[in-house]
């Protein structure tokens, strides 16, 4: 069983630190949520576990099945199985969600074996097709550009089929349920709940404690200025939702002053 | 309290290089005026070269040339096109040119290499009084239709290139389609090849009468990769009969040893329609000038425009869409991605003249840059004398989105292939106005070609 392990990670961005010491070790088959008020931290967290380029790791490292991340281009990430649900999906003009998701598998299938011939049409049509049902969209979906007019909870859905076609093992969702509804959040965490197995860590990034009534975590981590500073189980977001942040924050600082 | 100004004097002195490196002049002689037999297509020759004698090679202190420098063109090399050469290498084109390029059967091709002409044409259209040929079957069999309509749209007034070809232009393919003929399946044809030092001259002229329909798709095209500085120079005379429609499609796939000209002008009369669509991927430099003239009340013109450069390769379109009568309209969109240091001129203008009111003008541009180095020039303008118009514009210029990259990488999608797709999304508005397949693959492979690592 890998696991996803986040050591004392330090990261800036433009030159201003964000993550400041940041620790998690999220094994295969759990998953685990973290919360924090804005600004903490959380997108930053996503972003650089995905590699984006603006994020600069100063200190600490992130390792997959015991292998740094750090080297590895967002490409060479995603082969490895990391997978991250943006919370602002941009849209690909004039690339179709079918063709997207083709070039994507096929460029999976050609990363695990450099022969590969790509993936059958036929093949690759029954599947999305098991996959769009199964996150209830309509077939028309998969002939619209990519997140281009959208709804919020098109796109948050978008992200959750690309999700299920690649099959990943670590998945990061980031702020996956900011914009959608009830009835959008609903559909989108129970195709999240479908990909549960153990060979999938989750990791749901959130503000709000209602997404977590539909995808129960394991463990719940806060975050706060750049670090995790508590971690529980599911009660503790509760507790989070009741009394919102300001309580850790003052264990936080007196913890600091102590 | 103003400063006070620095007393020593700054002298700016510029370095006028390119007085160094000025073109010479093309070495043409009335003697090299191709003969005719026919006396009205003698007189064409005649005004040309009387228009041609007074022309130079156009500067960049000339507006319309201001962004394509021809100071290095060295016009004095070329000769023109011998028609005894019978050893150039690439005497045919190759086979993805010559493949069909719309779903259905073609109606009829031309292919005018070098030194060989292949005319084909169905029985079917001969007999509906189709001429799809080259001028010099014209000359022999029918020139008086050849003088009825060359040089009536294009004007050897018009500047150097289309006066020199209309004074020594060897060849041309002639479409002419008459009233109530209506053909579905496409007519294909071809001008290929370029030799060294030499100026290839072509000459397209299409006549719609009216209640007429066709399809044409007109390439002109040299190997890819050839030694030596070749030249070409076209022209491209359009004329739509009322409530006639054409459906064009020209491709330009010259070998990186072209320097290119071209002048081309659709007239459409009542009701007419032409849909032009343009794809440009070769040549050296490219200066190309197309003019919609809608002379008639109804008219409509749809311009289509793909172009791709890399290497150094410079192309320059400029466009114009004349709203001469009321109730016309006309569409515009060209989009260009450019690789390298290459450079691409788009510059494009809606003019309305007076009385044309309820026209509907839009011209847009957009343009990719996908290196550092590479600079596109995208110059719209309007020019409107009638009160009661809709014209809108658009021009860009940009890069590749890098949130949009960063999202296709972290699905795995390699670099290379996440800006190919990036860059097939982008042509996909003007793939969707093509309604061949076989055009729609063949600029997929233009795309697949450049993006090649």
């Amino acid at each position: 069983m890998s696991e996803l392990v986040i050591k004392n990670l330090h990261v800036q961005i433009e030159n201003k630190p964000i993550l400041k010491g940041l620790n998690l070790t999220l094994p295969q088959g759990e998953v685990h949520a973290i919360m924090g008020p804005n600004g903490t931290g959380k997108s930053t967290l996503a972003n650089t576990l995905m590699g984006h380029p603006s994020y600069q790791v100063t200190e600490g490292d992130i390792l997959f099945d015991g292998k740094s991340l750090l080297n590895l281009s967002p490409a060479e990430r995603s082969h490895l199985g990391i997978f991250l649900a943006f919370q602002y999906p941009v849209s690909i003009p004039g690339v179709t969600v079918a063709n997207f998701l083709r070039t994507a598998v096929n460029a999976h299938r050609k990363a695990a074996n450099p022969d590969d011939k790509g993936i059958p049409i036929l093949e690759f049509r029954k599947i999305m097709k098991e996959k769009m049902e199964m996150l209830k969209v309509d077939s028309a979906f998969a002939g619209r550009y990519l997140n281009e007019g959208f709804s919020g909870g098109e796109k948050k859905r978008a992200e959750v089929l690309q999700m299920a076609m690649l099959q990943p093992s670590i998945a990061i969702l980031d702020e996956t349920d900011s914009g959608l509804d009830i009835d959008a959040l609903r559909i989108v965490s129970e195709g999240v709940n479908t990909l549960r197995n153990k060979e999938l860590g989750v990791l749901v990034i959130t503000h709000y404690q209602r997404i977590l009534n539909y995808i129960q975590p394991d463990i719940v981590h806060v975050m706060m200025d750049g670090r995790i500073v508590e971690s529980g189980g599911p009660d503790l977001a509760l507790d989070l939702e009741e009394h919102g942040y300001t309580w850790v924050r003052e264990k936080l600082e007196n913890g600091t002053s102590a | 309290m103003v400063e006070p100004m620095n007393e020593t004097p700054v002298v700016i002195t510029r370095n006028r290089t390119s007085t160094a490196s000025r073109s010479t002049q093309f070495t043409f002689s009335e003697n090299d005026i191709v003969p005719e037999k026919a006396k009205d297509l003698a007189a064409v020759r005649e005004h040309a070269w009387e228009v041609y004698k007074t022309q130079g090679i156009p500067a960049t202190t000339e507006e319309a040339w201001r962004r394509t420098d021809l100071s290095r063109l060295n016009a004095g090399q070329f000769g023109l096109q011998n028609n005894d050469l019978n050893d150039y290498s690439a005497a045919t084109p190759p086979e993805e040119i010559l493949r069909p390029l719309a779903d259905t059967e073609q109606a009829g091709q031309i292919i005018l290499s070098i030194n060989d002409e292949k005319i084909k044409l169905s029985n079917d259209l001969l007999e509906k009084g189709v001429v799809f040929t080259t001028f010099s079957e014209l000359r022999k069999n029918n020139p008086s239709l050849l003088a009825r309509y060359i040089g009536k749209i294009v004007k050897p007034e018009e500047g150097l290139f289309p006066a020199m070809v209309q004074a020594f232009g060897q060849d041309g393919i002639f479409l002419f389609i008459p009233k109530n003929v209506k053909i579905s399946q496409p007519l294909h044809s071809i001008i290929w090849g370029a030799i060294e030092k030499t100026a290839r001259l072509s000459h397209v002229i299409v006549v719609l009468e009216e209640n007429s329909e066709a399809t044409f798709i007109h390439e002109t095209a040299s190997p890819e990769n050839e030694n030596g500085s070749a030249f070409h120079a076209g022209i491209v005379e359009i004329l739509i009969g009322e409530n006639a429609r054409l459906q064009f499609v020209e491709l330009q796939s010259l070998g990186k040893n072209v320097w290119n000209f071209s002048n081309e002008r659709a007239r459409v009369e009542n009701q007419g329609t032409i849909e032009w669509t343009f794809g440009a991927i070769g040549s050296r430099l490219t200066k190309n000038f197309t003019d919609l003239d809608l002379v008639g009340e109804g008219a409509t013109g749809k311009m289509s425009g793909f172009y791709f450069t890399d290497g150094t390769q410079h192309l320059d379109h400029d466009t114009q869409q004349n709203h001469l009568a009321p109730h016309t309209t006309s569409d515009l969109l060209f989009k260009g991605a450019l690789l390298d240091n290459s450079h691409s001129v788009w510059q494009g203008m809606i003019y309305v003249a007076p009385g044309a009111q309820k026209t509907d003008g839009y011209q847009a541009n957009r343009n990719l840059i996908l290196s550092r180095n590479a600079h596109a020039d995208s110059i719209p303008g309007l020019e409107i004398k009638a009160d009661d118009v809709r014209c809108t514009h658009g021009a860009t210029v940009g890069k590749i989105d890098k949130d949009e990259l960063f999202y296709l990488l972290s699905r795995g999608i390699p670099q290379k292939e996440a800006e190919r797709l990036i860059v097939e999304g982008f042509f996909d508005p003007i793939m969707q106005r093509i309604p061949f397949e076989g055009v729609r693959n063949r600029f997929q492979q233009y795309i697949h070609n450049k993006m090649a690592v």
